[in-house]
């Protein structure tokens, strides 16, 4: 039961919060109680309650990661994939 | 042989055809990580029988289609029991605050990542209509049993992410320093997935097992302090049966006698009864909950047990092995090929 979903805190009450998911996706009443948010903030949305707020340093540090695993690849293999996938995004 | 235990992981390594991509000689496997498909049939039972005598059940979605020893609370429903799925612990003290003539009854399935919400409505004082049929489960003892299995002969784990977000990497150090297994704590993206694989395969390489860290926007070492105080607030952990698998110590959670008019284990004398009659004949659960073989071993598999006729909670569970496979039209094994 690991599903939780990241969203926007868009406004709060009290203990509950709007979270906008993107794509028109909107909850309201999302328990904040479990952690310390503020407007703004990425949430993880699991059941109904907050969980943890998602730390946008540590994102973009593994995206960075991800982009140099991928630069290490030898390069024969990244245009194998650019010509059989039609591009590696 | 890296292992998972988290039935979103099984789900992203699948959708995305994460072992198509592997070496050879790299197997996942996919542990005991579907709460639903480990909830011991006994506490089905109770609350399929509650249902059918006057008892309000609220449960999620996937809890509903499990089959206990016989029917689900889906099939209680149909009987003229009254089911109610819910999306969160809170709608259960909405409702049950709206009629406070009614009995209602929480079936509290999942692991210590669903825990805490309730665990906090415990705390805040719950109306007294409402009970708790606590059946959580908590994964990090799971993991060390796995890991001293010389049948399974894990390698590495491939940690649940949102689990841990909660109890943060703390609670695995002592399964850590007893079984010294490379351990990654992972994101679901398939891209998390796949840098975790690549750290385990490094930490193998160099023989140097580590508890290291992929999903650091969401996991840290201490985890979710407010969340594991509630928890620890609202219930005492003890062994936990986990279904067609074995009963493991410290991995299940009981309401503390404090709060005991909200445990429905006390107001309705439930008994707990593991090892009855968990599964129909033949099915193979137990094997594909603990990792030790893929849903095509089993004989019912895409032949009587189907996703639109499941016979067995992995089947039925969004986060079962059978069903994500079955969703995924995959009919073979995906053992090592060396």
């Amino acid at each position: 039961m690991c599903l939780a979903y990241p969203g926007k805190v868009v406004s709060i009450e009290d203990d509950f919060a709007r979270v906008d998911f993107g794509d028109g996706t909107v909850l309201d009443g999302v328990n904040i109680s479990l952690v310390r948010v503020g407007i703004g903030d990425y949430v993880l949305v699991h059941a109904g309650y907050a969980i943890h707020v998602l730390d946008e340093a540590e994102a973009l540090e593994t995206l960075k990661y991800w982009r140099e695993m991928l630069a290490a690849m030898p390069a024969e293999e990244i245009v194998y994939q650019k010509e059989t996938k039609g591009g590696l995004s | 042989m890296l292992m998972h235990v988290c039935g979103s992981h099984e789900w992203t390594i699948t959708h995305f055809g994460i072992r198509t991509l592997l070496p050879q000689n790299v197997e996942v496997r996919s542990g005991p990580g579907c709460p639903v498909c480990i909830t011991p049939a006994a506490d089905i039972d109770s609350a399929v029988r509650l249902s059918l005598d006057g008892k309000t059940i609220l449960t999620y979605g996937d809890m509903s289609r499990a089959r206990g020893s016989g029917m689900s609370l889906f099939d209680a429903k149909a009987a003229g029991g009254d089911v109610n799925i819910i999306y969160s612990v809170h709608d259960a003290v909405r409702m049950a605050s709206a009629k406070p003539a009614r009995e209602f009854l929480f079936f509290a399935v999942g692991f210590e990542t669903t825990a805490p919400p309730t665990a906090y409505e415990i705390l805040k004082g719950p109306p007294d209509n409402l009970t708790f049929l606590v059946s959580y489960r908590y994964v990090p003892p799971a993991v060390g049993a796995v890991a001293m299995s010389p049948e399974l002969a894990v390698d590495g784990f491939i940690n649940a992410g949102h689990a841990s977000t909660i109890t943060g990497m703390k609670a695995y150090q002592p399964v850590f320093e007893k079984t010294h297994k490379s351990m990654v704590f992972s994101g679901f993206e398939p891209n998390d997935v796949l840098i975790s694989i690549a750290m385990l395969l490094r930490q193998l390489a160099q023989d140097e097992p580590k508890m290291e860290n992929e999903y650091t926007r969401a996991v840290t070492w201490e985890g979710n302090v407010k969340a594991q105080q509630a928890m620890d607030k609202a219930f005492e952990r003890v062994e936990g049966y986990w279904r067609g698998v074995a009963t493991i110590p410290d991995s299940g959670f009981r309401i503390r006698e404090e709060f005991l008019e909200y445990d429905a284990r006390a107001k309705y004398g439930l008994k707990e009864v593991p090892g009855s009659e968990q599964f129909v004949p033949k099915a193979r659960c137990g094997e594909v909950i603990l990792g030790k073989i893929d849903p095509p071993e089993c004989p019912l598999y895409m032949r009587e047990c189907t996703p639109s006729s499941p016979k067995g909670p992995t089947m039925v569970s969004s986060e079962g092995t059978c069903k994500i496979w079955a969703d995924h039209k995959m009919l073979a094994s995906m053992r090592c090929r060396v």
